[in-house]
Formats: C-alpha cells, sequence, structure tokens
C-alpha cells in the first residue's frame, strides 16, 4: 500500500526536479494524446520543442519566444509575489487589460503630438491602470473580508466590457469608418513600442520584464519586505508576530502584481498587439499564474518557466499549421503541463511510503 | 535592321518570360487562417468549406491543407502569417475583421505573396485583396419571413458588435419586416461576441420573455436556435450556416455564407496568372450569400413570397436598401426610388426610422 508521509522539511530535490519531470511526463502524456490523433508524437513534440529554437524558421521564431514570453514574465513575477504571501489574484487577466486601455488612452488623448515624453508617461499611465484594478479586490479584501480570487476574477470580465466599449467608444480610431479599434501605433512613433533591435522580438516589455526579475530576486532573497512576504505565507502568526500588517501586505502585492500585469498590457498593446480591439487580450494574465506555478514562484524560474511557456504557444501552432494538429489539442498539451506540475508537486512536501502489507499483517497478528 | 529584329525578338522574348515566369504558376499553395474553432457550426465552418472546395475544384494543382484555427487577433496573427509566408504559402486568406492591420503589417513584408482579407477595408499594399460578403441581402429576405411570421409582431435581433455590417443587417431586417407588417417592432440586444453559446442563449431568452416570437440572430453560434426550441411558437434562422439540424422549426431558413465560389476564383486567377488586386463584396447575385431551405413552417405563400424577393435581390432587379427610406430621427436618407450606395452603405452607423433605441457608442 503507498501511503503519503508528510515531509519534515520540504524536499530541496524535488522542488527543482518538479517542473523537469512535469515537463517529460507532459511529453508523454502528450505524445499518447497525439498519437490517437493519429500524429506521430515525436515528430509533434519535436516540432514543438525542437524547431522554434533548432529549425528551418529559428531566426525569426526565436525572437517571437520573447514576444510571447515577456508579458507573461512580467505578470507572473507580480503574481509570485502574491501567492508566496498566500494572496491570490487571478485577476491579471483584467489588470492587464485596464493597464492597456490607460496607457494607450493617454498616448491617443495627444495624438499626434511628437514627443519623448509619451511613451513614458503611458508606462506610468499603464501602470497606474492595472494598479487600480487590483486595488478593488484588495480594498475589499482588507476593508469588509471579500475573497479576493472571485473578485479579481469577476473583474476581469468586466474589464473585458470596459475594453468593448473602448475599442467601439471613446478610444475609437475616428478614421476607421465606424469599425472597431483604436488607431494603429505602428503609425504614431512617439506612443508606439518596436522592437528595440530589429527581428530580436525584445521591446521594452521584455526589458522591464527581465529587469523586474533581477529586482524581484534581490527582493527576495536580500529584503526585509521579502522575507515578510515569504513568511506571511508559510507562518500568518509568527508574520504577525514579526510585526507584519497582513493589511498593507495584500494592497502591496495586489497593488504591484496589478501594476506589473499593467505594464504588460501597455507594452503589448503599443508594441506586438499595435491597437486596442474588441479582444486583443489574449489570456496572457491567466496563463501567467501556470508560469508562476511552473516557476515555483521564483523570478529566475519564473523566466526559464516563461520562455517554457512561449516554446509550447509557438511550436504548438507550428504543429497546428504544419501537422494539422486541433489547437484544442496544443490547448490539452499545455493544460497537461499544469496538471503534472501540481500532481507532481506533492513530492516536495510529501514522501512515498510504501507500507508494507507484511508490516500490516504483523500489526494484525 | 537586322539590329533592329533582334531588339524586337529580345523585347518579345523578355515579355513572354515575363508573361510566363512571374504570372502563371504551376502550384498554388493556399493557407488559410481561421479566428474560430473549424467545429463552430457557422463562421469558421463555413469558410473551412470554402477551403475543402478549394481541394475539390483544383486537385493536386493546390496544396490547400494548410490552415490555423483559434488564432487571436492581434500580435498572435501577425506571427502565425509570417509562419504561413515563411513556410511558402503563395496566397493565404485571414477570415476575421480581426486580423486587419496583421495582415497589412505582414503583406509589406512579403510581396510576393498574395493576401486576402475578409471584411476588411485596408489595403495598403499591392498584394492585400479584401472580400466581404452581402448579408444584408439575407437579412432582407429573413426579415420578411419575420414580419409575415410574428403573431404577437414582436421581433428580437441578437447583435454581436456594433459595426456597419450588423447594423445594416437590422436595419434591412426591420426594412422588411415592416414592410409585410405595419405594426412589427423589434427589439435588439447586443451580445458583444461572435460567438458565445451562453452569452448567447441569455440574450435569446432574455428576448423571448419580452414576448418576442421571431429571433434573428448575428452570432454564429447555433444556442439561440437551442433556446428558441424551448418555448413553442418561437423561430429563429441559421446564422452564416444553414443549422439544419433545428429543421423544420425553430430553424424556419438560413443566411449561408458561401465561400467557396470565391477562393476557387482567386486561386484560380493566381494560377493562371490573371490575378490582380481588388476588392470583392458579393451578395445573393454572386453567389457569396444563400438562402437556406424555407422549411415546411412556413406557410407557402410566405415561403413565395421570400424566394421572390431573394430573386428580384439576386438578379439586380430589387436593392434592400431603396427609398423613400428615412432614418431613426426622421430625418430622410433617400429619396423615392433611390437606391444606397456601397459607401453609405459600408460606413452605416444609423438605425432606420421606426427602430427603438440607440446604437451603443
Amino acid at each position: 500500500m503507498i501511503r503519503l508521509e508528510k515531509r519534515p522539511l520540504p524536499s530541496q530535490f524535488w522542488q527543482v526536479a518538479t517542473p523537469i519531470v512535469a515537463v517529460i511526463m507532459t511529453m508523454f502524456a502528450g505524445g499518447l494524446m497525439f498519437a490517437t490523433l493519429g500524429k506521430n508524437p515525436i515528430e509533434v513534440i519535436r516540432t514543438i520543442f525542437w524547431d522554434p529554437l533548432f529549425g528551418e524558421f529559428a531566426w525569426y521564431l526565436r525572437g517571437q519566444l520573447m514576444v510571447k514570453a515577456g508579458p507573461l514574465i512580467l505578470i507572473a513575477i507580480g503574481l509570485s509575489l502574491g501567492f508566496r504571501a498566500g494572496i491570490w489574484n487571478i485577476g491579471a487577466e483584467g489588470q492587464y487589460i485596464m493597464g492597456a486601455i490607460c496607457g494607450a488612452a493617454v498616448g491617443l488623448a495627444v495624438f499626434p503630438t511628437e514627443n519623448r515624453l509619451i511613451f513614458p508617461v503611458m508606462i506610468v499611465a499603464g501602470a497606474f491602470g492595472g494598479w487600480a484594478w487590483a486595488m478593488i479586490p484588495a480594498i475589499l479584501k482588507t476593508r469588509f473580508n471579500t475573497n479576493e480570487i472571485l473578485v479579481s476574477l469577476m473583474l476581469v470580465y468586466v474589464a473585458q466590457s470596459i475594453l468593448a466599449m473602448a475599442a467601439l467608444g471613446f478610444l475609437r480610431n475616428p478614421e476607421g469608418s465606424g469599425f472597431p479599434g483604436s488607431r494603429n501605433f505602428s503609425s504614431y512613433p512617439a506612443a508606439a513600442n518596436p522592437e528595440i533591435i530589429a527581428g530580436s522580438g525584445l521591446h521594452w516589455g521584455g526589458v522591464f520584464a527581465l529587469i523586474t526579475a533581477g529586482l524581484l530576486y534581490i527582493l527576495l532573497q536580500r529584503h526585509i519586505l521579502g522575507f515578510q512576504i515569504k513568511l506571511a505565507g508559510q507562518a500568518p502568526r509568527a508574520a504577525r508576530f514579526h510585526g507584519v500588517v497582513p493589511e498593507k501586505l495584500v494592497v502591496l502585492c495586489m497593488g504591484l502584481s496589478g501594476a506589473l500585469a499593467g505594464l504588460a498590457g501597455l507594452f503589448e498593446v503599443t508594441g506586438p498587439a499595435g491597437q486596442i480591439s474588441i479582444d486583443f487580450n489574449a489570456g496572457y494574465g491567466f496563463t501567467a499564474i501556470i508560469v508562476a506555478f511552473l516557476g515555483r514562484l521564483n523570478p529566475l524560474g519564473i523566466v526559464l518557466a516563461g520562455l517554457l511557456m512561449a516554446l509550447t504557444y509557438i511550436g504548438g501552432e507550428m504543429a497546428a499549421t504544419n501537422l494539422g494538429l486541433p489547437s484544442a489539442a496544443v490547448q490539452a498539451f499545455q493544460g497537461m503541463l499544469l496538471f503534472f506540475l501540481l500532481a507532481i508537486d506533492v513530492m516536495s512536501n510529501y514522501r512515498l511510503r510504501l507500507k508494507s502489507t507484511a508490516a500490516k499483517m504483523l500489526g494484525v497478528k | 535592321m537586322l539590329k533592329r529584329t533582334l531588339l524586337a525578338t529580345a523585347a518579345l522574348g523578355l515579355g513572354l518570360a515575363f508573361a510566363g515566369g512571374a504570372n502563371a504558376m504551376d502550384k498554388v499553395k493556399a493557407c488559410f487562417v481561421y479566428v474560430g474553432p473549424v467545429g463552430d457550426g457557422g463562421w469558421t465552418f463555413q469558410h473551412d468549406q470554402g477551403r475543402l472546395d478549394v481541394i475539390a475544384a483544383f486537385g493536386d494543382k493546390v496544396d490547400a491543407s494548410t490552415f490555423q484555427e483559434n488564432v487571436p487577433e492581434g500580435a498572435d496573427a501577425e506571427r502565425v502569417l509570417t509562419q504561413m509566408a515563411l513556410g511558402g504559402c503563395n496566397i493565404i486568406f485571414t477570415t476575421s475583421f480581426g486580423y486587419m492591420d496583421a495582415t497589412n503589417a505582414v503583406a509589406a513584408k512579403f510581396p510576393d505573396v498574395k493576401f486576402e482579407h475578409a471584411t476588411g477595408y485596408k489595403r495598403d499594399s499591392a498584394n492585400v485583396s479584401t472580400y466581404n460578403a452581402r448579408f444584408y441581402e439575407g437579412r432582407a429576405v429573413t426579415g420578411t419571413i419575420a414580419g409575415r411570421m410574428t403573431k404577437s409582431n414582436k421581433i428580437g435581433y441578437i447583435g454581436s458588435f456594433p459595426i456597419p455590417e450588423v447594423i445594416q443587417g437590422i436595419n434591412a431586417s426591420f426594412i422588411h419586416a415592416k414592410k409585410v407588417n405595419p405594426d412589427v417592432t423589434m427589439s435588439i440586444v447586443w451580445a458583444y461576441t461572435w460567438f458565445d453559446p451562453a452569452k448567447e442563449a441569455d440574450a435569446a431568452k432574455a428576448l423571448i420573455e419580452q414576448g418576442v416570437d421571431v429571433i434573428l440572430q448575428h452570432t454564429d453560434s447555433t444556442a439561440p436556435l437551442a433556446e428558441a426550441a424551448k418555448t413553442p411558437g418561437v423561430i429563429g434562422f441559421g446564422q452564416a450556416s444553414d443549422m439544419a439540424e433545428y429543421k423544420p422549426s425553430p430553424r424556419v431558413s438560413a443566411i449561408i455564407d458561401n465561400w467557396g465560389p470565391y477562393y476557387v476564383e482567386r486561386i484560380g486567377a493566381l494560377l493562371d496568372g490573371t490575378y490582380e488586386q481588388k476588392d470583392t463584396w458579393a451578395g445573393i447575385g454572386g453567389g457569396e450569400v444563400k438562402i437556406g431551405d424555407i422549411t415546411e413552417a412556413v406557410p407557402a405563400e410566405v415561403k413565395a413570397e421570400a424566394e421572390a424577393l431573394a430573386a428580384s435581390i439576386g438578379d439586380g432587379s430589387y436593392h434592400p436598401f431603396t427609398g423613400p427610406l428615412n432614418k431613426q430621427d426622421g430625418s430622410p436618407w433617400l429619396a423615392d426610388g433611390v437606391v444606397a450606395n456601397d459607401g453609405e452603405l459600408a460606413g452605416m452607423m444609423f438605425y432606420v426610422e421606426g427602430i427603438v433605441g440607440d446604437i451603443p457608442q
């Protein structure tokens, strides 16, 4: 009989091994699924994991990895702080949308003025939009003890409605003859967020993501605040004795994750997406939750996890186009990754014990 | 003399080389980008039917096996298009309005690849063409059936987004319902989605509770029909696809998008070297819009009336927007006998007289 036994201390080995084992198991289970769909599993796995990095069009796709990973990393790092402290911001998608709308609105309001300050101000506005949207669940939690999971999630749908209003109404391109969608930022240099080096796929969002990862790594390792965040998640009572005010921590973590999600939204809408449209948001806010856990809530882990997730997206797209795989199969494949990750994660806190039936029988005797 | 002949021959040869080499193609790889899943039973399904028509029409001469479903509009679309262009596609059909900027951006980088964008208006470079269908022609026909069939004199319309294409459909339906039934009123619900069965079902439910007994929809799922099926006496129409599984009632007819002929025409033009950039907006006459079989739930005389209307639109003898027509505020729009021009229709952002409510802004 197999039993789970709680470890006295989380296993260092399994904390590192979990993501790797999860990826390998996903490849196996996914391969099985691809095989039942009538595709050659090895070819599909190779298309997803190998071709974007080393295949024929890798020169283009490697850059795209950063385009896709940038917003995921930025959002996931913000989320990871709250997740460490036991504060569950599930509504990053909404904060991402609101950041994009606020930042874009600032830029569009001054169109077509050319000034070096416009883009920096838009960045601030984007962060503010995400922060403000995250403050709603934060304040409701600290004042009325509402559940931040539900409130932040529900606010995603409100944000989507506001996005539709923006695309159809107050941010609509006045020269777009009634069609939805704002002006395209690519034709407005002062407010655009183009690639910094042509072909690299790296835009300001990616730069911010990497800088943020570095800063938060230092915060968590070296700063008292990082210690308090970790403590609040692991031992709330001890944290109180240590002088941690839970309300302040909620406001801080929600605000920071909201602001980072807002930033990601702004960089996306001014860069790769190009314009506010009815559904420019592509679910980064939700995928970032997977990325945060895949990266063990560690800023450097998240950078790797974000790149891996981007790889499954881009490789998955290639598998869909070139091998005729249904897009739902690719999504299921990504879902498996989280599933195995959470399942194997048990191993960091528990160990498997094969309680032999012999021992049991002895007990009976 | 000899010199001149030589030159002339050279020029002729060069010309021939151009005509042969640069234009006609032996084999075309055609690729498709879809906004939804092929199994949506509506918009994307019909585009994919068009792709299958291409395969049936050309066989080995065309490779139309490449398509990508569920492509989000925005940055992802740009990458998918780039991958397709790099992957050797000669012509790429982007089948949703939201791909407009991505299509034009990628087209600028791949001047040798032809891009065909559905329902958009931007053709920034010479290799981008646009195409759309005059769905409002079909709406005129379903509006006529709706006006005849309603007993409560209340018809409902589930709108997706308040954009000109949808407003055209609302106006065309209302004008023709009113024409055959002066007492008819129309309630409009905005779903803010093209495809969301839950939201569409809610919208249909709300309309039915208001006493609506004919539901028209500009959203792509079968959910409104499923909702109508729960209440006896409520009918609806198939949208984008035939939705024949709800025959004979509540689905009494349908507006079917038929993209096959256009796709076959364009790819054929690419093969024989006659391909040119253009903007296509065909309707019932061009075969892009079809009226789905009118079922026995509709009285024979109504069916005949609807079919006659469709025929007159098809042969060009009647235009669904023919004056006298006033705008919602009562100001004159089209004088007696005047027909709306395409420019006005393409930017239509107002209701006609008699429709209650405002277009959300």
